[in-house]
């Protein structure tokens, strides 16, 4: 079955790709477009370990079918630091909420899109915006102090 | 196998191409695609663009609710309020960007908690290409080859005090409903006029625990109605068993949740 154009940006840049028939978003991203920081948890919607931003709503790209994000934006935590970590990414170190990491990508992901909304989360809205995410390392106090040291702009205090 | 994916600009085009039987419809995709990734590929997946599915509007005492609407764009609709507690319940954040509105009608066993909200509340639904709306609790009872739903009309509560809603399960903020209740119990002069109540993960599909109902029809809200809605729950129901509950358990359980939330709307 032929395979189908699809171009996207992907962290703000033009992407073009070729979608294979039923082919989902996770699987376009890491190999069609060689982005490996949405990872491959459990392609059921379970993990949210492949959680990526679309026109800034957060998705599970394993269960978004590739061809469909046609002329649309999406984010990955490929595209969160500059020269600089972002501060996410900088809360997450100093707070020790990343172990093995495999859930860090779409954990980032999760509360990037939570930040960019409410940037002032109640520990509630914090606990809600990461509860599709599952974390098997870190019992997930440290996350949720990451995302809430960011929103109180006391990431190193 | 691959599917062939093909996308209409509009519905009517879709459900046309859906009559030949082999394809199947792709809304949010987190079921169908699901089943996409675990190996169940459909020869054809067919869907829209069509901009009419995403729309919210009023019709007379209810309110249209285009089949494509999302969980997140239903949440930030004022005028479904009355909606909220049982969207917000489906699944985590990611779930409510992408799952649908229409595609919460066919979810199998323990998913449909919008659906069970709907059915308590009495919507009908619109199908494409059909004139009218036929009542949701008929579609509920044979979802196979229904053809594509268009639109959702759900009457508003005229007390929002008279609905309630409640999803039961075992991990939280986010997990599948061991039980989840709808009941919309509009009253007149003190009385129930009009008892409907919904059960998720309670049988193959949400279902109307119509025994619950009779108990309620023409009482007063009161610890003696809600005692016996509670003890006829599962009346007349054989609920599903589990990774999450046996169907012993949730005969056992249902009429106690059903009461914790008649209680707490007779509070108010
Ligand atoms: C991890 C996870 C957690 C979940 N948690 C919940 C939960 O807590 N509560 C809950 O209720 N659900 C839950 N779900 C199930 C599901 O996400 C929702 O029910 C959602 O609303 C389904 O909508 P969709 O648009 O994604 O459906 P799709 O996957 O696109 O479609 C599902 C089915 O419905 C059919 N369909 C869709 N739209 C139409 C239409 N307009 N006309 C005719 N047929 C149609 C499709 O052909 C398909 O067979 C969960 C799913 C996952 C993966
Ligand atoms: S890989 Fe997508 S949710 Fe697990
Ligand atoms: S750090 Fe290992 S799963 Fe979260």
């Amino acid at each position: 079955m032929a395979k189908k154009p699809v171009t996207f940006t992907l962290n703000g840049t033009e992407r073009a790709a070729f979608a294979d028939p039923g082919q989902n978003l996770l699987d376009l991203l890491r190999r069609g477009v060689g982005d490996l920081t949405p990872k491959y948890g459990c392609a059921q919607g379970g993990c949210g370990a492949c959680t990526v931003l679309i026109d800034g709503a957060p998705h599970l790209s394993c269960l978004v079918l590739g061809e469909t994000v046609e002329g649309r934006a999406v984010e990955t935590a490929a595209g969160l630091s500059g020269a600089a970590l972002h501060p996410l990414q900088e809360a997450f170190m100093v707070h020790f909420a990343a172990q093995c990491g495999y859930c860090t990508p779409g954990m980032l992901m999760a509360a990037k899109a939570l930040l960019d909304q409410t940037p002032k989360p109640t520990r509630e809205e914090v606990e809600e915006a990461i509860s599709g995410n599952l974390c098997r390392c870190t019992g997930y106090e440290p996350i949720i102090a990451a995302i809430l040291s960011v929103a109180n702009g006391s990431v190193r205090a | 196998m691959t599917p062939a994916v093909e996308t209409y600009a509009t519905l009517a085009e879709a459900a046309r191409a859906m009559a030949s039987g082999d394809g199947v419809y792709l809304a949010g995709g987190t079921l169908l695609m699901r089943a996409v990734n675990a190996g169940e590929v459909p020869r054809r997946i067919i869907r829209t663009t069509d901009r009419t599915l995403r729309e919210i509007a009023p019709v007379g005492d209810a309110v249209r609710i285009g089949a494509g609407v999302t969980m997140v764009e239903l949440l930030q609709n004022r005028e479904l309020a009355f909606l909220h507690a049982a969207a917000r319940q489906v699944g985590g954040p990611q779930i409510r960007a992408m799952g649908t509105v229409g595609g919460n009608l066919f979810a199998p066993h323990p998913y449909g908690d919008l659906a069970v909200a709907l059915l308590a509340l009495g919507a009908r639904v619109v199908m494409a290409g059909q004139a009218g709306a036929r009542p949701l609790a008929d579609l509920l009872r044979d979802r196979a080859r229904t053809g594509l739903v268009a639109a959702i009309e759900c009457p508003r509560p005229r007390d929002a005090r008279s609905f309630g809603f409640l999803k039961v399960s075992r991990v939280h903020p986010r997990g599948a409903s061991v039980v989840s209740i709808g009941a919309h119990l509009p009253r007149e002069g003190g009385r129930i006029r009009g008892a409907r109540i919904a059960f998720g993960a309670m049988g193959a599909a949400p279902l109307q625990a119509s025994a619950a109902e009779r108990a309620l029809e023409g009482q007063a809200l009161d610890a003696a109605a809600i005692a016996r809605a509670g003890a006829v729950a599962a009346q007349g129901i054989d609920p599903p068993s589990d990774s999450l509950a046996s169907s012993w358990y949730r005969r056992e359980v249902s009429g106690v949740h059903l009461r914790r939330l008649l209680e707490s709307m007779e509070r108010g």
